[in-house]
């Protein structure tokens, strides 16, 4: 069965605006999907439908056969939403936030106590429980929201930008909860501006801009598609000019760092053996999308 | 049994809400209308004399009671369920099976639950300066508790159509007090000249204030039936149009 089916989803807002153009989609159970598109590309629009949060205008959405329309209540018990920016109450208390969630999913307070105290502590806020959610910090409060997202169990986890403005390292850590909770069985709609982090996590992928579905595939299949990868290169001695190998585009960074372009087909050894023949040593190697976050990883200790 | 559950965690949550701030919810009112008992019922009164047959005390008791009522019961809900929508965590019922008239069950009970607390006080501080002789134990029952619910439920679509915080007081302070003093709170409508007393006919608040103060001590400008049958018309147009606000998304959903 479907986690998610979409067929021809549109939605035209009340000033005439249409976000979403007829899109299909399809997502399988137990996957970690990304769905991936620029700022008003109609992501958050397909996202608040599927959670009721906005109103369609044509098409039908099912989750797990459950035609959102006819049975939303049956849809709404599979889904949990932990959405773009903070939404719960900020003079309540971590634990109540989580409470009151399950209360609302008619959960008993016994039961929600136990279910509240086993999500707390996955996101690592059983500690913070009694403490009033306004003061934390911004990455406890996405885990939060995560926590509240996790406490009826849902079958179908949906993420909007999740990680949208924490700092690396929390971002790092809720990458590793966003794969246990996966491993569990939780099938996982992630949205994200960061590239790297759908790469990371997700098996499938769809792109969306202009309110149309662009690319459905796996995220194999996508990456595979790419025709150059960037690396910076850092050398051993300092170079005066950049070096010219055929085939392969070498920007000089500063005088001992190399941006090169390598194609898909050509891969790295033709590149070093004509380096080396140069008499150039390289010392290591990055990805271009990577340095940064690594080297702030180091120098925190992430 | 599942939306039992949703229906009491939102009066929990509504009625701790109040409870958290209690100096700004349930201090007020009774400075205020112990003000008004002393003011207007000790030093006037005892120059206005009676009303139909009551001191002028017992008579504006019942009005200052259900003026605590109406403007409580009615600001907790504005201002919780705007509140609700601006700080978004209105989201957290809306992706939730909660359906629409537990949500609005949820909200009016927590109007209802302040506007009566406020109301037991407001009580209390009466039977300072007077006694209260209840004429019809069940009848002010009644419209003490119709009173909370009709209020919360126009607060909870004044706070559906509210845009601003500006939006939530501009009603309470425009339309509803107002309406309250002119209601028959401090006076009898038959001091009125004609016409105006035809006007007055047109204040729900009029009706709710009679009945009452019938239940209390038996004096009123108006047939009781007729207050009622008003009073549960208003509280199910109320409910209806509630409903569909809700159902529609108005002021939630996009």
């Amino acid at each position: 069965m479907k986690a998610l089916s979409i067929r021809n989803l549109t939605k035209t807002y009340g000033n005439g605006f249409t976000a979403l153009h007829g899109i299909d989609l399809e997502v399988e159970d137990g996957d970690f999907f990304a769905l991936l598109g620029p700022n008003g590309a109609g992501k958050s629009t397909a996202i608040g439908i599927i959670c009721s949060l906005i109103n369609l205008s044509a098409g039908t959405v099912r989750v797990f056969g459950h035609d959102l329309v006819r049975h939303s209540e049956k849809v709404k018990q599979c889904i949990g939403m932990v959405p773009q920016e903070i939404n719960f109450n900020q003079f309540e208390t971590v634990q109540n936030i989580v409470l009151n969630q399950a209360g609302y999913y008619g959960i008993a307070y016994k039961e929600a106590l136990v279910r509240a105290e086993k999500c707390l502590k996955q996101m690592h806020l059983w500690d913070q429980r009694h403490t009033v959610s306004r003061r934390l910090s911004g990455g406890m409060k996405r885990r939060v929201m995560i926590a509240r997202a996790l406490v009826h169990n849902p079958r179908l986890l949906i993420l909007d930008e999740p990680t949208a403005g924490v700092d690396i390292e929390i971002r790092r850590s809720m990458w590793q909860l966003m794969r246990e909770v996966n491993e569990q069985g939780t099938t996982i709609i992630l949205t994200t501006h960061y590239l790297e982090e759908a790469e990371s996590l997700c098996r499938n992928i769809a792109i969306i801009d202009k309110g149309t579905i662009i690319k459905h595939s796996k995220m194999s299949d996508l990456l595979a598609q790419i025709k150059v990868n960037h690396f910076i290169l850092d050398l051993a001695d300092r170079l005066a000019q950049p070096p010219v190998v055929e085939g392969y585009d070498i920007v000089q960074l500063d005088s001992q760092t190399l941006q090169v372009g390598i194609p898909g087909e050509k891969g790295f050894n033709q590149l070093f053996l004509e380096l080396t023949r140069q008499g150039i040593s390289v010392t290591s190697m990055k990805n271009k999308s990577n340095r940064l976050e690594s080297l702030f990883l180091d120098l925190v200790g992430g | 049994m599942r939306y039992r559950i949703a229906l009491l965690t939102i009066v929990t949550k509504e009625v701790r809400r109040f409870m958290r701030i209690w100096p700004q919810t349930m201090l007020p009112p009774a400075i205020t209308t112990a003000l008004y008992f002393l003011i207007f019922g000790t030093l006037m009164g005892q120059r206005i004399g009676d009303i139909s047959g009551a001191s002028y005390m017992d008579y504006i008791v019942p009005g200052i009671i259900l003026m605590s009522v109406i403007s409580h019961s009615y600001a907790n809900v504005v201002s919780s369920f705007y509140s609700t929508k601006f700080q978004r965590h209105i989201e957290e019922l809306l992706v939730s099976p909660v359906p629409n008239w537990v949500i609005l069950a949820g909200y009016v009970s927590g109007g209802v639950c302040r506007g009566l607390l406020v109301g037991t006080v407001v009580i209390g501080i009466s039977l300072l300066f007077t006694t209260i002789s209840v004429n019809h134990l069940g009848l002010s029952c009644l419209v003490f508790l119709l009173t909370a619910i009709l209020f919360a439920l126009a607060g909870f679509i004044n706070a559906v159509f509210a845009d601003s915080f500006d939006d939530i007081s501009i009603i309470p302070n425009f339309i509803l007090t107002p309406l309250t003093y002119l209601g028959g709170v401090f006076y009898s409508v038959d001091m009125l000249p004609e016409l105006w007393q035809k006007i007055s006919l047109a204040n729900p608040i009029l009706y709710i204030v009679n009945s009452f103060r019938y239940g209390l001590i038996g004096v009123t400008d108006i047939d009781i039936t007729v207050a009622l049958t008003m009073i549960i018309s208003f509280i199910v147009a109320l409910i209806i149009f509630s409903l569909y606000l809700l159902k529609k998304g108005v002021g939630i959903k996009q």
